[in-house]
């Protein structure tokens, strides 16, 4: 079954002509949520009764740390099908999610760092939260520079397979850090079991928004890994 | 309009967050864009 799933869908070649037909539908899914976004966070949605138009940093900032998170969640599931059944495919989109969840890391840590200048008065805190993240931030960083020092590609593979599954500890902190230490950061907004602390006006651009991320990293990741099929392509070949 | 930049005094951080995320956005575009063309090039050159 496994064999016969591998051959068919996840086989470069078939990966490549299947992501090339996708990627245009994912485009325009990031481009209308992107738009609905940006339009219902700075325009339609009303200022906050206590950060005032300060909190519309909020459409950036919670869908980039959401998507760092899932990206880095989505690496670890590559990893573990690289080590367990050593599909070619995962083993590629692996070491291509980790920069693409390398520059969501930091565009969560830098935006909100610009928030919490306002409302904070720092730019920075070592505070549980953000230190978290940070550790994320290392963690795609140690991941990518890993991959570049191993020259022999099986122990590459294998060795930064690893910690990327090790690292994924660091996800439960960083989700339930706001809880178990009191932090200067704030609370979850959106939490699964109670209703949301938002008005729906506030809300809904703040969901199209993460759709948006997570579309992006989608369409930046099969990019990089048509890329990749291709260039092995040119490697086989030579 | 001027009220929509000025963001109630907040507009300095605010425009500065979204354009970071658009440069962030941007950078990987074109990262990712050019590295293709980089491959197609050599892809030519083999054949």
């Amino acid at each position: 079954m496994l064999h016969w799933l591998n051959k068919k869908f996840l086989s470069p070649k078939s990966f490549y002509e299947s992501s090339g037909k996708l990627l245009p539908w994912i485009t325009i899914f990031f481009i209308s949520f992107f738009i609905y976004g940006l339009i219902g966070g700075l325009w339609i949605a009303p200022a906050d009764y206590q950060q005032g138009d300060g909190f519309r940093i909020i459409y950036v900032h919670v869908p980039s740390a959401l998507t760092a998170m899932a990206i880095y969640l989505f690496m670890a599931a590559c990893a573990f099908l690289t080590l367990v059944w050593r599909i070619k495919i995962a083993s590629i989109c692996m070491s291509c999610s980790a920069t693409i969840g390398a520059w969501f890391t930091f565009l969560a840590l830098v935006t909100g760092s610009i928030w919490g200048k306002p409302m904070w008065g720092t730019w920075w805190i070592w505070d549980a939260r953000l230190t978290s993240v940070l550790i994320l931030f290392f963690l795609y960083l140690g991941f990518i520079s890993l991959q570049s020092v191993i020259a022999h590609p099986v122990q590459r593979e294998r060795a930064s397979a690893l910690i990327a599954i090790v690292g994924v500890i660091n996800l439960p902190i960083i989700h339930y850090s706001v809880i178990w230490w009191n932090t200067l950061h704030q609370g979850p907004t959106i939490t699964q079991f109670a209703a949301p602390a938002m008005a729906s006006s506030m809300l809904y651009p703040l969901l199209a928004m993460i759709a948006a991320f997570l579309l992006f990293f989608a369409m930046i990741l099969l990019l990089r890994v048509r890329n990749q099929i291709l260039l092995r392509g040119i490697k086989d070949f030579a | 309009m001027n009220h929509f930049f000025a963001m109630g005094g907040y507009g300095f951080y605010v425009w500065s967050a979204y354009s970071m995320t658009f440069l962030v956005f941007f950078i990987n575009l074109i990262l990712s864009i050019t590295e293709n063309k980089k491959i197609k090039k050599r892809l030519k050159q083999h054949e």
